[in-house]
């Protein structure tokens, strides 16, 4: 995904004179191609991610289109107070990407971890945020962000599902169960474990790339079937970052609705472990053996 | 009072001086209005003559201009104390007077923390120390990508403010890669609780920025200051005033 992002906003700063990307040396020498034909909109600060997001919050204000670029825990946690005023608070935008994402870092230890990264940003106000679950989805979101000046946050991961599935910025079935089959939705990268998870049940999964904003619209629709069935709906959200970070939302979604839900994701603990990402995936349950465990416990 | 034109976008008015302060009269009322019957915020005066003579003397910018992109840019980084700000403008044009009898009322849009969503002529919102000088840094870049070379950017801040680590992000950037086109006002009122040792002006020229020190009260000597940047690096004027007491 890294590459696919580095591809496109080097086509992007060759087609678009608007767009100017932001580092704070990660992937800097990626961008030295385009930093060579482009030196005013390739703008790396060094080991500076304050200056990073403050630096995009000035480019915008005078009409450019950032892209922000770092691991998510330097771009998000580290520089949320110039995300939440130099871009919500002027009232500009950026498009934030960040590599890293959860324990896509595990090697490195907790330092280059972070689960929390979309709740953050749920604490500001409109953020898009994208969490795309292959590669091939990345240039076509990248190119959307760019076109715009709203702010969007583009979370790459080392995690990959098998295939491609652009269209999907609303919730799409992937598999359709029976008319009042539970709904499990997989966001991002987390359809490749559900998908193995859910063999032999009888539940509906749908898949999205985009969950902010969430598509309430849809979630009533896909919930509509078992509710006009007489049966409680029962949903299962499956997030490749902190569990419960869209459970609020999904419960707005639903206010009026009678249902069940069930949120998994990464947990909170900081593990004090390394190893690899299937390791720290296993751990928090998002392996498929992990997520049958737990959606079979919570349908009964 | 008369307004005449001395160079694009730039309009200077000469009016009622007051004999002590080379401030116009009106501005005291203006701060009255504002303040009210109290005594004004020390911040406030600390940084009025700075204000009047960037706004009076140096910055080419005009309430017909305020959306130009060819308009110098002022960044009110040290966002506290923003009644001298306030009353600036209100004597340039680019708020009605009558704004300063509600100053952080319900419904008013003049706080005790600018919001540049709110008020024409302000160009950041304000408040959290350490945000405006990384705020000009990528304001000034913007302006050189799109080939805009006349506007030049300026950012006030505190000496107190200085103590937030992410203006020296900024300084050790903009001085690194010559980021010409941008002048830091570092207003000194010897606030901050740790002091500067060695000065403040050290701070920058490390980084190869040129710099100015100053009487804060000084109008002449703040224009020279303020005039006198350099075409290869960025410029800093500090700006010493009477600490608050």
């Amino acid at each position: 995904m890294r590459d696919a992002f580095i591809d496109t906003a080097t086509a992007l700063l060759d087609d678009d004179p608007r767009t100017a990307v932001v580092l704070a040396d990660i992937s800097a020498s990626s961008f030295a191609p385009a930093a060579r034909q482009h030196p005013d909109r390739v703008l790396n600060v060094g080991i500076r991610e304050q200056l990073m997001v403050g630096v995009a919050g000035g480019l915008a204000l005078t009409g450019l289109r950032p892209i922000v670029h770092s691991y998510a825990t330097f771009a998000v946690d580290r520089a949320y107070e110039q995300l939440k005023l130099d871009l919500d608070h002027q009232g500009v935008g950026a498009v934030v990407v960040s590599v890293g994402a959860s324990y896509d870092g595990a090697s490195m230890g907790r330092t280059h971890m972070s689960p929390g990264d979309v709740a953050l940003l749920d604490t500001l106000s409109d953020w898009t945020v994208h969490v795309p679950g292959h590669p091939a989805e990345v240039p076509g979101l990248l190119r959307a962000a760019a076109r715009h000046d709203e702010r969007v946050y583009l979370r790459l991961s080392t995690q990959v599902n098998d295939l491609p599935r652009p269209a999907a910025g609303q919730l799409t079935v992937v598999h359709r169960g029976g008319a009042d089959a539970p709904l499990v939705v997989a966001v991002g990268p987390m359809l490749h474990p559900v998908l193995h998870a859910i063999t032999g049940l009888d539940v509906t999964v749908a898949y999205t790339h985009t969950p902010r904003p969430f598509d309430v619209v849809g979630l009533r629709e896909l919930v509509g079937a078992a509710t006009s069935a007489g049966a409680v709906p029962a949903v299962v959200l499956v997030e490749p970052y902190l569990a419960g970070t869209s459970s609020a939302l999904l419960g707005a979604a639903l206010g009026g609705v009678p249902h069940r839900s069930l949120a998994l994701g990464v947990g909170r603990t900081d593990l004090r472990r390394y190893g690899e990402p299937a390791d720290h995936a296993r751990w928090h349950g998002l392996d498929p053996a992990g997520l049958r465990r737990s959606i079979t416990e919570f349908l009964g | 009072m008369t307004t005449t034109t001395t160079a694009p976008g730039r309009t200077r008015r000469t009016s009622a001086q007051s004999p002590h302060s080379g401030l116009p009269a009106e501005l005291g009322s203006l701060l009255r209005r504002l303040t009210g019957d109290e005594k004004h915020a020390p911040s406030a005066h600390s940084t009025l003559d700075v204000l009047w003579v960037l706004y009076d003397r140096v910055l080419r910018i005009s309430p017909e201009t305020a959306e130009d992109p060819e308009r110098d840019r002022f960044l009110l980084s040290k966002g506290h104390g923003p009644a001298a700000y306030y009353a600036v403008l209100a004597s340039k044009g680019f708020i009605p007077e009558h704004w300063l009898d509600d100053l952080a009322g319900p419904e008013s849009r003049l706080g005790h923390h600018p919001d540049r969503v709110l008020v024409p002529g302000v160009e950041i919102g304000s408040g959290s120390l350490g945000h405006g000088l990384g705020l000009g840094v990528g304001i000034a870049l913007g302006l050189r990508a799109q080939g805009l070379d006349l506007p030049r950017v300026y950012v006030l801040l505190g000496d107190a403010e200085l103590d937030e680590g992410s203006n020296h992000e900024a300084i050790a950037y903009a001085g690194a890669t010559g980021l010409a086109r941008i002048t830091a006002i570092v207003l000194d009122n010897r606030s901050a609780s740790h002091g500067w040792p060695g000065g403040i002006a050290s701070r920058f020229t490390v980084h190869g920025w040129s710099a100015s020190t100053v009487d804060g009260r000084d109008h002449d000597a703040i224009e020279t200051a303020l005039t006198s940047h350099r075409p290869d690096r960025p410029h800093v004027v500090v700006a010493v005033v009477d600490p608050e007491e």
